[in-house]
């Protein structure tokens, strides 16, 4: 090769040609992910399954089984793709735009807000499928270390001064305001009623959060991973993943004598599966959920299923009785506890003030 | 300055043994001791290996943990696949773009004058300064169902956020200043008389840029691209604002790592994360073998 000239042919013909084998592959690159998508069209349909933070393992088993059922009826193959987050994020990105055929959220407000926000579903969607449209249900309960050293037992323990409480944050995830509002409900049944002690407790408890997550995974990690924390106010499943996760040595479910029946529901977002001529498919999809199969994976997934007599018995023993008090008695529903709890200004915006803690 | 004093005191006595162990050789006033230059060495090693090497060693161990076939167990996971499919789509959509942006943003700047100029060499910056989360944000209030052109885009059935156009405008508006910030100095320090030779010898504007300007520049060019190309595939904040975290759809690469994580799959994880590691040490391989291979003819033009 000459190198005496900057421009010599030789070196001029080596750039072009490296040049154009680089944009080949660029190219190559672009359209082999195209060039597959387009003959499986036909034979396949994706749905979309928008759900909250702790469902992960939940619907990788409940998507699964119903893809096998849905070919062996329909002979069409089903992939369900899922996304997971704090349920009011993932709220959030739905009103935004993100086209989810259904959505699988943590507590009916969230999804009252795509209805109300986005109008890509009607309001009484809550009324379209049984039990709330709740297949399954769950609670709230106290994950702690091994051995329990600072003696946890019951919601006022975490108001202590000392205590590292870890929960997530109540503006973006829906199991931190199941959260909130168990140890709330709590202190209302012990004071008979009085609102005024139970915010105190809960602003007491908020005072020793020394971190919140976005969602209900987040914290777990925080609690688990990172070692932060005394105790984790945690989704009853998601405790009992992290102590199946971590061996049943490194921590312990504490069960409180009162805690919130959790309805996390699922609903069809009209806009988005007329628009993408799915809504057959993800019709069946919210329906298996409440068929013995989907119920018996619910149950395996320590989630509390709407029909019990479908689970596993085994499954069922594992979870604990405790006195579980429903949104609806305590609070009026999730419109008004939403409005009055953790809307801009209300009771959490007060509590968790900064310069208050 | 603490030996200042002690020197009046040793220099009437030059033949005491102790000033024998100065060096033979008087050092130049240009040249640190022995020590500071060993000192200085070993810092930077040492800072490299604590702050680089042990945390991408760190990667690597931990991808491996549990053996070469759990690490490989993760690469046949079709969203796995999904996610690097992605990663390498949008690299190769945005970098070739802000390449030719970069080129004409750096041109425009060094060999021009014009009003505005120094907005624009402002503007080339301000990717650098905002926040990721804003820079996605951004395209939010945009492109969203609820953003300025929201219904528009509706009404004609495009999907721009929650969706690769807008991971890809994402990650062009993050990357662009890296190819132009490569070639601003280097171009305003070449200046304009070698194209303003070629315009007068009769060669046309373009044929100028091809020849001169082009040549003149390319190792700068492809520094920032390989930098460019770096920041492209590893994105994480703007994007997760805009990308809704579809598994198998709309997931990179950087997305995957942290859903594996929450998903107590550590694996997965690091393994996902080796493989980024893996492709940003191939961008700089690269790098140096083209240096390497073509550095000694090209040598004049290199300041990289």
């Amino acid at each position: 090769m000459t190198v005496d000239s900057t421009f010599s042919p030789d070196r001029r013909r080596l750039l072009v040609r490296s040049a154009g084998a680089l944009l080949a592959a660029l190219g190559g690159l672009v359209a082999a992910p195209l060039a597959t998508a387009t003959p499986t069209r036909a034979q396949t349909v994706t749905l979309v399954n928008v759900s909250y933070d702790p469902t992960r393992e939940l619907y990788r088993d409940i998507n699964a089984a119903f893809a096998a059922e849905w070919q062996k009826k329909t002979g069409q193959r089903v992939t369900i793709r899922t996304s997971h987050g704090g349920s009011g994020r993932q709220a959030r990105a739905v009103i935004d735009g993100l086209d989810a055929d259904v959505v699988t959220l943590a507590l009916a407000s969230d999804i009252d807000a795509i209805a109300r926000e986005s109008k890509r579903l009607p309001d009484d969607w809550q009324q379209r499928l049984p039990n709330n449209a709740s297949p399954y249900t769950s609670t709230i309960v106290l994950l702690v270390r091994k051995g329990n050293p600072k003696n946890i037992r019951d919601w006022d323990d975490l108001a202590k001064p000392g205590i590292q409480v870890i929960t997530p944050n109540p503006k973006t995830s829906g199991g931190a305001r199941w959260n909130y509002l168990a140890a709330w409900a709590y202190e209302l049944d012990k004071t008979g009623g009085d609102a005024e002690k139970a915010k105190t407790l809960v602003a007491a408890i908020y005072r020793n959060v020394p971190v919140l997550d976005t969602g209900a995974r987040g914290a777990t990690t925080t609690f688990v991973q990172r070692g932060l924390g005394d105790v984790l106010i945690a989704w009853e499943n998601e405790a009992f993943l992290a102590v199946n996760e971590f061996g049943a040595g490194a921590f312990e479910i504490v069960y409180p004598s009162l805690s919130i029946l959790a309805e996390p529901p699922v609903a069809l977002v009209d806009q988005v599966v007329d628009k993408r001529g799915t809504r057959a498919v993800a019709q069946a999809y919210l329906d298996f959920l409440y068929t013995p199969a989907a119920q018996r994976i619910v149950a395996a997934h320590y989630y509390r299923p709407f029909h019990p007599e479908d689970a596993d018995p085994a499954d069922l023993a594992r979870f604990h009785p405790l006195k579980l008090v429903t949104i609806d008695a305590v609070f009026g529903g999730w419109k008004k506890a939403q409005a009055e709890h953790f809307s801009e200004g209300g009771v959490f915006d007060r509590i968790y003030a900064p310069g208050a803690r | 300055m603490s030996d200042a004093p002690a020197r009046p005191r040793a220099e009437p006595q030059p033949a005491r043994p102790r000033a024998v162990t100065r060096p033979a050789r008087p050092r130049a006033v240009t040249e640190e001791t022995t020590l500071t230059r060993r000192l200085l060495i070993a810092t930077a090693i040492g800072f490299l290996a604590l702050f680089v090497m042990l945390p991408l060693a760190a990667v690597f161990v931990e991808a491996l943990r549990r053996g070469l076939d759990h690490y490989l167990a993760t690469f046949s996971d079709p969203d796995t696949q999904a996610a690097i499919r992605l990663t390498l789509l949008v690299a190769a959509i945005s970098v070739p773009l802000n390449m030719v942006f970069g080129v004409a943003a750096a041109w425009a700047i060094a060999k021009f004058e014009f009003v505005g100029k120094s907005l624009l060499t402002t503007l080339v910056d301000l990717p650098f300064s905002v926040s990721p989360v804003v820079s996605g944000l951004v395209f939010v209030l945009l492109f969203g169902a609820h953003g300025l052109l929201g219904p528009w885009l509706e009404a004609h059935d495009l999907q721009i956020v929650f969706a690769v156009p807008g991971i890809v405008l994402a990650t062009v508006f993050v990357t662009f200043p890296f190819v132009a910030r490569e070639l601003i100095p280097l171009m305003q320090e070449q200046g304009t008389s070698e194209e303003e030779a070629a315009l007068t010898l009769g060669a046309s504007g373009f044929r100028t840029f091809l020849t001169v300007t082009l040549p003149n520049v390319k190792w700068a060019l492809l520094y920032g691209v390989l930098l460019c190309n770096a920041r492209a595939m590893g994105e994480f904040g703007a994007v997760s604002v805009v990308s809704g975290h579809v598994r198998g759809l709309t997931n990179t690469m950087p997305l995957h790592v942290e859903i594996l994580y929450n998903e107590y799959d550590f694996v997965g994880a690091f393994a996902v994360a080796s493989l980024l590691a893996g492709l940003a040490l191939v961008t700089l391989v690269a790098k140096s073998v083209l240096e390497w291979r073509f550095g000694d003819a090209l040598g004049q033009s290199r300041l990289h």
